[in-house]
């Protein structure tokens, strides 16, 4: 890497941005207290500085106005990024997203195209109260015409934001706000990945884990003891949740005819539910054992006490990694 | 039987058919000065138009030719009016049922038929007839159309003096989508980024069976002022008061005054659509009184008063009966989309999931040898 510079992933998000903003004109930030405060993460300090008001906007609190009014303003030729405040934070647009901004492509049979990124801080793990700690992900890759996709890494960051603004398709961008502040380099010659590719960033021949976003830090976690006790984890980071790259994860299964995935959202009709069913459908004699995944549970995010014991972490990945060797 | 008559409202086209210019309204008044007989016959064409396309098609839905229809009926003047008082330049953001305003936007009439009879979703071009496309969950375009006007404002395309470059938008939506808080995050957002908007609310008094009364308790007028969107009431049946009134805040949008909401009073004289019953709410009475005050019969009176003669009448109907049967004809050879629609324009660009799921479903057709 000869043009590498070591950034953590809200500064990354942020560099991305930047270099978004500085490319095109149209490309317009907007969101509650993003401006001089630079956002309740500061992943967008300095940008009101350096493009001012016009540019980067502090939104009034009314999340169905800032995205409803964004589906207008790319009508009009721009790329808004808007960021909801916390994930818990996104069910008042949640209309605005899924029966508008979803499907308007499609209606006007491809007069419209709707470049709207929605940027959104999500997980748990920071101690918060109440609807800051959610995984809403599923409810938008469930959505068609939403792209959705989850960086797990300062590098990934800030390339796909900028991937992210490039699409001329809406895409879901969420970040994971527990890894916020870890570091990691950052390339700027130029991208490794398209938005939408997975990545084997641990190779292994035992099982194949599975992760996205800040479960992928737990998952490889999860491998570097497993390593220890002689067992060999392939771990993939999705990057994108819609669409899934099932080629890289049916490749990798086939070699190791065992898969773990795991997320912090609950598992009911969840990312992880749909990978079990689609690598059953798509590689169904090479696998050795079950899917199995590891989750959130099946009740709202618990208070802040009990969410260690709510989100999966190693040891819980290598238990499910220990069941399905026991196959 | 009308909705808090006490309020001040804007009428210059009585039902009677008397053309009457109060002094405190002179200033809209100002915006008739400028209409040729031309314009005024016009005016009651397009309405009949309308009328007959109403008819038409709540026919065709009887026929199952249509899966529903949304009559208009009644609000033909509102529409009407304020479509032909949108400058070349403006974006139009309709609800569902502003048949009238496509209708001064040369909007394809099949393309709204397609749309009823489940053939596409809209389909016509909305940059290119600035009619945006028809929006069924209440009020969500109305944020739309406040986003639209923000971007025209950040375009520096609003009071420049310019008027072959300036713009403005105007957003159509009823008494019931006033209750959605989509209509009143769009006041906010238009208000504070001072955005060239105009509110079009038609309260045609019934949101399916809910009366106006169960959506507001102040009148829809005012709905806008603590957002710092001011608004006024206009009698929704007069062509002129609504062409006036909208021509004037256009005017005044483009020119940079920020946004401005009009009630436009009126009735919905048929049903909310042909699945509605609305005998089941609502007292004959109460219809009887509004018809009496219908948008065209009070611009025909008004117009057989100032000398225009049987034949223009009878030409009216004429072009209605041609158009009819166009319609009926159109209509009768739609065929149904073909597979590959239902996987278009979902994404911009490829997706592996789409792709395979349209590759199967052809496959799937073919493997019964066209008798499926």
């Amino acid at each position: 890497m000869s043009n590498s510079v070591e950034l953590p992933i809200a500064k990354a998000i942020n560099a991305g941005l930047r270099e978004a903003m500085r490319k095109d004109p149209k490309v317009l930030l907007f969101g509650e207290d993003i401006a001089e405060l630079g956002g309740v993460f500061r992943v967008t300090e300095g940008l009101h500085a350096e493009f001012g008001s016009g540019r980067v906007q502090n939104s009034p609190i009314a999340e169905s106005g800032i995205i409803g009014t964004s589906i207008g303003l790319a009508m009009r030729g721009y790329r808004p990024v808007a960021e909801i405040q916390f994930d818990g934070f996104i069910f008042p647009a949640f209309n605005q997203i899924v029966t508008q901004l979803a499907k308007l492509q499609n209606r006007s049979e491809g007069y419209l195209q709707m470049p709207v990124v929605i940027r959104v801080p999500v997980g748990g793990g920071i101690g918060a109260v109440e609807h800051h700690s959610e995984s809403p992900e599923a409810y938008f890759a469930h959505t068609a015409g939403l792209r959705v996709v989850s960086p797990s890494n300062p590098n990934d960051a800030y390339w796909m934001i900028q991937q992210a603004i490039e699409s001329t398709d809406p895409v879901l961008f969420f970040e994971p706000k527990r890894r916020y502040w870890q570091k990691g380099p950052v390339n700027l010659d130029g991208a490794s990945s398209s938005l939408h590719q997975a990545r084997v960033i641990r190779q292994g021949t035992d099982v194949t884990l599975v992760a996205y976003g800040q479960m992928v830090t737990v998952a490889l976690q999860a491998a570097e003891f497993a390593q220890d006790e002689g067992r060999s984890i392939e771990v993939i980071d999705m990057r994108s949740i819609s669409p899934i790259d099932f080629a890289t994860i049916i490749e990798s299964v086939k070699k190791t005819g065992r898969l773990v995935v795991a997320h912090e959202d609950s598992t009911f009709v969840s990312v992880s539910s749909e990978i079990a069913a689609r690598v059953s459908e798509l590689a169904f004699y090479h696998l050795e054992a079950p899917v199995i995944r590891v989750g959130g549970f099946d009740v709202p995010y618990p208070p802040a006490k009990l969410e260690e014991l709510f989100l999966p972490d190693a040891d819980r990945i290598l238990d499910a990694v220990d069941r399905v060797l026991a196959f | 039987m009308t909705l808090d008559a006490s309020e001040p409202m804007v009428q210059f086209l009585s039902p009677e058919g008397e053309v009457r210019v109060p002094a405190q309204w002179a200033e809209y008044g100002e915006h008739l000065k400028s209409l040729t007989e031309a314009d005024y016959l016009k005016f009651y064409r397009e309405m009949a138009r309308c009328r007959r396309f109403d008819n038409e098609a709540t026919a065709l839905q009887r026929q199952g030719q249509l899966g529903l229809w949304i009559p208009a009926i009644g609000q033909e003047a509102a529409q009407i009016g304020s479509g032909f008082a949108v400058g070349p330049n403006d974006h139009i953001f309709p609800s569902y049922r502003e048949h009238g305003v496509a209708i001064t936007h040369d909007i394809d009439l099949m393309s709204i038929l397609k749309m009823l009879r489940g053939v596409n979703h809209g389909g016509w071009n909305p940059d290119e007839t600035r009619f945006h496309l028809y929006a069924i969950v209440l009020g969500t375009q109305v944020l739309h159309a406040t986003g639209y006007a923000m971007g025209v404002k950040f375009d520096g395309k609003v009071g420049t003096g310019n008027i072959d470059e300036d713009l403005a938008v105007i957003s159509y939506f009823g008494d019931g989508a006033t209750a959605e808080g989509d209509v009143s995050e769009s006041f906010l957002f238009a208000a504070i980024n001072h955005a060239p908007i105009v509110f079009f609310c038609q309260n045609n008094q019934w949101a399916i069976s809910s009366r106006v009364t169960n959506q507001t308790k102040v009148p829809l007028y005012q709905r806008g002022a603590g957002f710092g969107v001011p608004g006024i009431r206009i009698d929704g049946n007069d062509v002129l008061a609504s062409y006036a009134v909208t021509k004037k805040h256009m005017n005044d949008a483009r020119e940079g005054a920020g946004p401005f909401m009009i009630e436009a009073l009126t009735y919905r004289i048929g049903a909310h659509t042909t699945s509605d019953d609305p005998t089941k709410y609502r007292e004959d009475e109460e219809v009887e009184y509004w018809k009496a005050r219908d948008p065209l019969d009070r611009l025909e009176k008004f117009l057989r008063k100032n000398g225009i003669n049987q034949d223009f009448f009878d030409q009216v109907a004429h072009d209605g009966e041609v158009l009819s049967e166009e319609i009926r004809k159109a209509t009768f050879a739609l065929g149904n989309p073909p597979i590959e629609t239902m996987f278009q324009h979902v994404y911009s660009q490829q997706h592996p999931l789409i792709d395979e799921q349209m590759a199967w479903l052809k496959n799937y057709e073919e493997s019964f040898g066209g008798e499926a």
